[in-house]
């Protein structure tokens, strides 16, 4: 679980990286990857195992959209930038909701069967479930080639560029917004890999996105802004804290234990974990 | 300048002075009772914002966690009547009250945080009472509380036959929370927050106390706050955790505000009066499908004033206070 917490933090924070923008639909964009999921499971009885890549790319372009129709002039805004870009990506939110409201209707769904579903291994004692193993494997695989890619590629080294000053990048002839769109995307489409894999154990309804939206942001913080690294380190805390605390709290107040872990990092490490300032 | 200065005050006093005799005498001419209703909830909105807008327009500390001190007064008035009987106008005092400690309480280690660090750590921090309140059976957990009815008069606070005195209250709240903001726009503390907001360091270095600043922009923007949620409670007259303190109200309460122009005198009354009639009117004609259309329009409404106009409708105005605003 907190490897996919991961997999969902390290898109927002790849997108907060890039260009310091919170994407308030983040829950949303993983909603809306789960009913892709789902969809191509009812209607092509896609597996979500195969049907992940397609999610991931679908997601890809719909964050590049995003970026190109919204965020580039949010960030644009001259006044009170800050509040223009948590309002527009939170309404964004609530017309992603809204119209998956309007199309899917608010019912629960879930995937009903898939190679996975309700599979378990036992690894010297301990039963796993095999759905959650592979989604952890899949979270590692992916966040790998993300740092390879980031690392070690011509456009995330344009991305770390633009990063660090957009001014100077356009003088060389990189477009600053070909770069961002393409990070969008790239967020967008982590986080769309989470959603397929999620869709396999989790029910899908129009208000999914939130309950996971602030857990995510509390990964990315608690691991750094602008940190990678610390998002997916974060998840994995996130991940920890929160089985601890569904064993001593009852259920309901399993995230009051990530909450707290959360404020009592940054009391003490303003920046969190891995963050720089 | 200085002369200038003090008789646009004086205008803004009076402007004030004068709309709210007209808000006061349109229940006379307007009797629909549904209508009374959107009329109480855009002036309470349009107080919270207000309120909200203190803290975090003027001074800068973005905060998506008012809810917290929204449901502590709803939940004081209400646990204090219920359980003691105490009068709501007491209730709210000390709801007020209450609120206010902890905002500084909460402050005291949050107020070191900047940025996105502080906004999570104010989202995070209304989570947790959220949840504590849902798991709290004392104070009716999930369920919530039935406000019993005991009495239609100004005493109790309660009244079953007309819509009016709560009006009456809600535009005597947002008449308060806009004198507040106005007095103390030119006090001491507002240039001081100010400041703050500009540029915490250069502030700190001409002898501007940050730390001592904020606080007080969070107790009195707390304590407004949990007298408009003790109002709510006896005006809905039922309470439950997701109802009072869920995560919507801290942005309902940050939204007229930005809509109508963050950090400036007139905007959150501004952007509650266009913004609530509108939610409530989309709610009742286009939401009643149950199929989201309402939240498709309301959204994509915030997004496009957003992007079109990030100082807030207060600009169309004023040019000049545009400048101010920044």
């Amino acid at each position: 679980m907190g490897l996919l917490y991961g997999l969902i933090a390290v898109g927002l924070a790849l997108i907060f990286g890039l260009m310091d923008v919170v994407n308030f639909a983040h829950g949303e964009f993983l909603m809306i990857a789960m009913y892709a999921t789902f969809f191509l499971f009812a209607f092509f009885a896609i597996d979500p195992l195969l049907a992940a890549p397609l999610v991931a790319a679908a997601l890809f372009v719909f964050g590049a959209v995003i970026y190109l129709f919204i965020v580039r002039f949010a960030v644009r805004a001259k006044a009170n930038a800050g509040m223009v870009q948590i309002f527009s990506t939170f309404g964004l939110a609530i017309v992603m909701r809204g119209l998956a409201q309007f199309f899917f209707t608010p019912d629960y769904r879930s995937v009903p069967h898939s190679w996975l579903g309700g599979k378990t291994i036992s690894i010297g004692g301990i039963f796993l479930p095999e759905p959650q193993l592979v989604g952890a494997a899949l979270s590692i695989a992916a966040f790998g080639a993300l740092y390879f890619f980031i690392n070690r590629t011509d456009f995330g080294r344009a991305l770390e560029a633009t990063r660090e000053d957009a001014g100077a990048v356009a003088l060389v002839g990189i477009d600053k917004n070909r770069v961002f769109a393409l990070g969008w995307g790239l967020g967008a489409a982590l986080v769309g890999l989470a959603g397929a894999i999620m869709a396999i154990f989790f029910y899908i309804y129009p208000d999914v996105g939130a309950s996971f939206a602030l857990i995510a942001y509390v990964t990315v913080a608690l691991g750094g802004f602008g940190s990678v690294f610390g998002a997916f380190a974060g998840g994995i805390i996130v991940g920890l804290v929160e089985a601890t605390t569904a064993m001593i709290l009852p259920p309901s107040l399993k995230s009051v234990g990530i909450y707290a872990v959360y404020l009592l990092v940054v009391f003490v490490r303003p920046r969190g974990l891995f963050g720089s300032m | 300048m200085d002369s200038e200065f003090a008789k646009r005050r004086r205008r803004e006093l009076i402007v004030a002075l004068c709309l709210a005799a007209i808000a006061a005498t349109v229940p006379l001419f307007v009797k629909d009772v549904y209508v009374q209703n959107i009329m109480v909830l855009t002036l309470m909105w349009g107080a919270l914002s207000q309120s909200w807008n203190i803290l975090s327009g003027y001074c800068g500390q973005i905060s998506l966690g008012h809810a917290l001190y929204f449901g502590l007064g709803a939940y004081t008035t209400t646990l204090l009547f219920t359980k003691f009987g105490v009068l709501p106008w007491f209730g709210m005092l000390g709801g007020g009250l209450i609120s206010a400690v902890i905002a500084m309480a909460l402050g005291y280690p949050c107020f070191r945080l900047r940025g996105h660090y502080f906004v999570i750590a104010t989202i995070v921090i209304a989570e947790i009472g959220l949840l504590l309140f849902h798991n709290w059976d004392w104070a009716g957990a999930a369920l919530g509380i039935d406000i019993p009815v005991r009495g239609d008069s100004w005493m109790k606070f309660q009244f079953t036959r007309s819509k009016l005195p709560y009006f009456y209250f809600a535009l005597g709240l947002a008449c308060v929370a806009w004198f507040v903001t106005w007095w103390l726009e030119d006090s001491k503390w507002g240039y001081w927050w100010r400041a703050v907001k500009d540029n915490p360091e250069a502030a700190e270095s001409l002898g501007v106390v940050v730390f001592n600043s904020k606080m007080g922009a969070a107790a009195v923007s707390a304590f407004l706050v949990a007298i408009g949620g003790s109002f709510y409670a006896q005006f809905v007259s039922y309470i439950d955790p997701e109802s009072v303190m869920g995560f919507q109200f801290s942005l309902l309460m940050a939204l007229p505000a930005v809509l109508g122009g963050i950090g400036t005198l007139w905007g959150p009354l501004l952007g509650a009066v266009i913004l609530i009639p509108l939610t409530e009117l989309t709610r009742s004609f286009i939401g009643g499908s149950g199929r989201g259309v309402d939240l498709i329009v309301y959204g994509g409404l915030i997004v496009a004033i957003s992007l079109a106009r990030p100082q807030g409708l207060i600009g169309l105005f004023s040019p000049k206070r545009k400048e101010a605003a920044r």
